[in-house]
């Protein structure tokens, strides 16, 4: 299988516009008879739902949610980039896409970075005019921010809680066209198959969640926008109900899973309280915008607070170690995620954690609190207030800014992050890898689409913070809208599939057997236990820092593990009544195969990069080795139970000289 | 700490629910979901049924998770979901009551489990600014006053969960609808629809079996991101105001 990337020919800056201008359209009359399925209801999905309905599909959009709006895109809390250049910093589409690469460390596309860069302007004034409340400055303007990684302020906010209110601007948009008929919504439905006819996207097979009801749905074509595997992981940033199925039966249909060992790891993170932990908290990377990351210099002071005998605020100014000041002062603080997480992680194993698991390292704002105290003050016209008096003003600036998510913290870990350092530690948080797509955003598969999370296409092997958000409204809004039409405008003759059609009918088969098999199991292990083992195994030997020896050990236990899921899971119940043990079964089941496949491809990618550090391949400083003869590819993994097959797809960076990240 | 539950069980929408009584054991760090999580791990382990509840992101921002405890919607604390809820805040030997929402327009899906798609339905009449992708204008070129937008953002923090209704003696969702119209119509963009937006969703509220509001106060109360009850007298100007306008 040769992977095409359908890139269009021409200049990088103007390639985009170029293409959307003599791309195949599908007349409005058509548009009426032409249908869409539509998987997700997160940024990604809500916004294409909405755009194409707008445009006049037809489109049945499906959600394992209550609600559209419950999609895990809304926990997004820090911001979303655009090239606006409002603040007049030097900002620019080309160097939104140049960050983006290098933060990426160069294993992703040109050719879509350089699209999400160009979009991203549009989203901010279509979030704007939906509504969206972002942060403004006295003069009614908008207000932004700098995000880590790059050295301009770009990102738009609204407060810690800018997932939230572009999830609502989508949902309110897709809200409306449901309320005209345009889409279709199916919620408490999740995709359990895709159904192929003649090589072609086609339909997909639903479970019913209230009442295990098994449909078919047909259409033109299918559009996945499923989120991210994280949770694979078990403790994740994720919500409880992220998980991989929808992406992996396409995968198990013939779709590619394109480097599935980039993994996010996020350095902010509230660290593990206990055994029974369910999820990890994210703390927003804007804190790191006034957060001083540090741990003790000394091992006592390391001991005493351990013990409980001293405190962060105890240690003396000269023998705290703000490591990533003093390693990267280019960047300081604001290094990118993969960046503060490995250096973290090495400050832990040096020994310097600072809470009883040694897994933690402090975040502290009482630099910050005394800075703006001292502007405040001023601009009130006290020149000369006592240090009390601009420790007050200056925890009230930190409240505006941040208020919530120091709120979130108290509230988690009972302690008050105002008056002691916060205590933070990396958990995973975003997956880059993903479904195989092509610049149209199209899988192998014809007709099948992924968008967002879901899909590998725009972050390469590390996301900078405040991209997330901007990939998935991009993909929903700006680009699928356009690029669809390729596929789209080929199928004008043809009418809707049936549902009777024997592909549909098989699909149907295979889910019956598969939930039959779940149920008359009857082991003596609960599903949650084989994630939690799975998600352990993944961490310790998939997690920040990966090597041959454990990985090829890891994809023994994972497969034993599945082995004997298969044999001693317990799942009560039946499948005709709300069984949320039942959609955990076949959640974790899809994340076993998924893991095995990760691992492979961590064992595969024999250098660092990004979010993958692979120990043989460091610098003498402990910085990670990029080796581009031999990895500048995109790794897509064909799933086959005895060997998945590997197909390459090789990177060609025609604009921007690959170097070697460097942040000091 | 060793903690006595009273879960309401009941199958589906149509069965009877009844209470049951669970021992569970908890530690003061786990939050009150990862108790529950605990308590279902337990009643697996004897091929029991788990308690059926809802929840996804467990950081306060999704709305999936609900539960009236001891009485009251999101449990004792100000300003905080379930899943927000840690047992610091219960003592050892404590008996705690688990109920789902009790409303008429949030029909019982499974034990603690409810149905509140009405609530979509109030948003479909108008929650929206009608403008379809690619009819913006620049960002910029619509300043608004920061503490417009304040406003306005203090009501779009809603989390549509419901506790709202389930702490009014009337069922209302007075507070939640009241919510998106201040959010939308705070706004210049949004002024444009007001009038219809207003009229539209207080009539898709009444519609949907929600009851009236009479000024008790309890949906602000328990509210999780505490919604201003201002929302509330806001939206019955407007949309009186609208009425006699048309």
């Amino acid at each position: 299988m040769k992977l095409e990337s359908n890139v269009p020919e021409g200049e990088l800056a103007t390639k985009w516009t170029e293409y959307k201008s003599k791309m195949n359209l599908v007349a409005p009359n058509n548009k009426r008879r032409i249908s869409v399925i539509v998987v997700g209801t997160g940024l990604a999905g809500a916004s294409a739902a909405a755009t194409l309905a707008e445009l006049g599909y037809t489109v049945k959009n499906f959600t394992f949610h209550d609600s559209p709006r419950r999609a895990h895109s809304i926990a997004a809390q820090g911001g979303i980039n655009a090239a606006k250049n409002y603040q007049n910093d030097g900002d620019s589409v080309y160097r939104l896409f140049y960050d983006t690469i290098k933060g990426g460390d160069y294993r992703s596309r040109e050719a879509n970075v350089h699209r999400l860069a160009e979009v991203s302007t549009d989203i901010i004034d279509q979030c704007v005019a939906q509504g969206v409340p972002f942060a403004r400055e006295y003069g009614g303007l908008l207000e932004n921010r700098s995000f880590g990684g790059v050295q301009v302020s770009r990102t738009f906010y609204a407060r810690g809680q800018t997932g939230q209110q572009l999830l609502i601007g989508a949902y309110q948009s897709l809200e409306r066209q449901i309320s005209i008929g345009q889409v279709h919504m199916y919620n408490r439905h999740e995709m359990l198959d895709l159904v192929t006819v003649d090589g072609k996207a086609r339909g997909i097979i639903t479970r019913n969640l209230i009442n295990g009801e098994i449909e078919r749905h047909s259409a033109h074509c299918v559009v996945l926008a499923t989120g991210g595997y994280g949770n694979v992981f078990y403790l994740s940033t994720n919500a409880m109900g992220c998980n991989v199925t929808a992406a992996w039966k396409s995968v198990k249909r013939g779709a590619l899973m394109a480097n599935p060992c980039f993994t996010q790891i996020h350095p902010t993170c509230i660290p593990v309280s206990g055994t029974y932990q369910s999820k990890l908290t994210l703390m927003s990377e804007s804190l790191r915008n006034d957060g001083r990351v540090w741990v003790p210099k000394k091992l006592e002071d390391v001991k005493a607070i351990r013990e409980g005998n001293k405190t962060g605020n105890d240690i003396p100014e000269s023998d705290r170690d703000y490591y990533l000041e003093r390693r990267y002062p280019a960047f300081g603080n604001l290094v990118p995620r993969d960046v503060a997480s490995r250096a973290a992680k090495t400050a832990c194993d040096e020994g310097f954690g600072v809470n009883k698991s040694g897994l933690a390292v402090y975040l502290d704002f009482s630099d910050a609190i005394m800075r703006y105290g001292r502007i405040e003050a001023n601009s009130q016209g006290d020149h000369n207030p006592s240090d009390a008096k601009v420790k007050e003003l200056g925890t009230k600036v930190i409240e505006n800014k941040y208020g919530n998510l120091f709120e979130m913290y108290e509230k988690i870990t009972g302690e008050n992050p105002y008056k002691l350092p916060m205590k933070i530690y990396p958990a995973v948080h975003y997956t880059m890898g993903g479904v195989w797509v092509d610049y149209n955003l199209e899988t192998n598969v014809p007709g099948l689409f992924a968008l967002g999370e879901s899909n590998f296409s725009d972050h390469g092997a590390n996301r900078l913070g405040a991209s997330a958000l901007m990939q998935g409204l991009a993909d929903g809004y700006f680009v699928i809208p356009y690029t669809i039409g390729q596929f789209l405008s080929g199928e004008i003759q043809n009418p809707v599939p049936s549902t009777d059609l024997p592909e549909f009918e098989a699909a149907e088969k295979e889910v019956r057997a598969r939930i039959d098999k779940f149920l008359s199991m009857k082991g003596n292990q609960t599903v949650e236990s084989f994630h939690r083992r799975l998600g352990l195994i993944m961490w310790d030997n998939c997690g920040m820092s990966r090597n041959a020896v454990d990985l090829k050990k890891a994809r023994q236990q994972v497969r034993d593990l599945r082995d004997e899921f298969y044999k001693d899971v317990f799942i009560p119940g039946t499948n005709e009544e709300f069984n949320p043990e039942l959609e955990k079964a076949g959640r974790v089941a899809d994340f076993l195969e998924l893991g095995e496949t990760m691992i492979l491809d961590a064992l595969n990618r024999e250098e660092s990069c990004g979010g993958h550090f692979r120990e043989e391949y460091q610098t003498e400083e402990g910085e990670a080795l990029r080796r581009d003869d031999e990895f500048t590819y995109v790794a897509a993994w064909e799933w086959d139970d005895k060997e998945p097959k590997l197909h390459k797809e090789e990177l060609k960076f025609d604009n921007v000289e690959l170097k070697t990240r460097s942040y000091k | 700490m060793n903690l006595t539950l009273k879960v309401w069980r009941q199958k589906n929408d149509k069965a009877s629910g009844k209470f049951e009584e669970y021992q569970v054991e908890a530690t003061e760090h786990m939050s009150f979901l990862e108790m529950l999580d605990v308590l279902n791990e337990d009643i697996l382990e004897n091929k029991g049924e788990p308690v059926a509840f809802d929840h996804d992101c467990r950081e306060g921002i999704c709305g999936t998770c609900s539960l009236t405890i001891n009485g009251r919607p999101h449990g004792p604390n100000r300003g905080t979901t379930t899943c927000q809820l840690h047992m610091r805040h219960f003592n050892d030997g404590d008996t705690i009551t688990i109920e789902p929402w009790r409303a008429e327009a949030f029909p019982v899906v499974k034990d603690l489990v409810v149905d509140r798609s009405s609530f979509d339905r109030i948003i479909q009449a108008g929650g929206f600014i009608s403008v379809n992708t690619g009819q913006a204008v620049d960002g910029n070129s619509i300043p608004i006053e920061k503490e417009i937008a304040a406003e306005s953002f203090d009501a779009a923090t809603c989390i549509g969960c419901g506790a709202c209704v389930a702490a009014c003696p009337n069922g209302a969702a007075m507070l939640f609808t009241s919510a998106k119209v201040s959010h939308l119509g705070l706004l210049p963009q949004g002024k444009v629809e007001q009038d219809k937006r207003v009229v539209k969703m207080v009539e898709t509220m009444d519609d949907e079996g929600f009851g009236n509001c009479t000024n008790i106060g309890a949906c602000h109360v328990e509210c999780p991101k505490e919604i201003k009850l201002e929302n509330i007298a806001r939206m019955n100007r407007q949309y009186f105001a609208a009425k006699i306008k048309a």
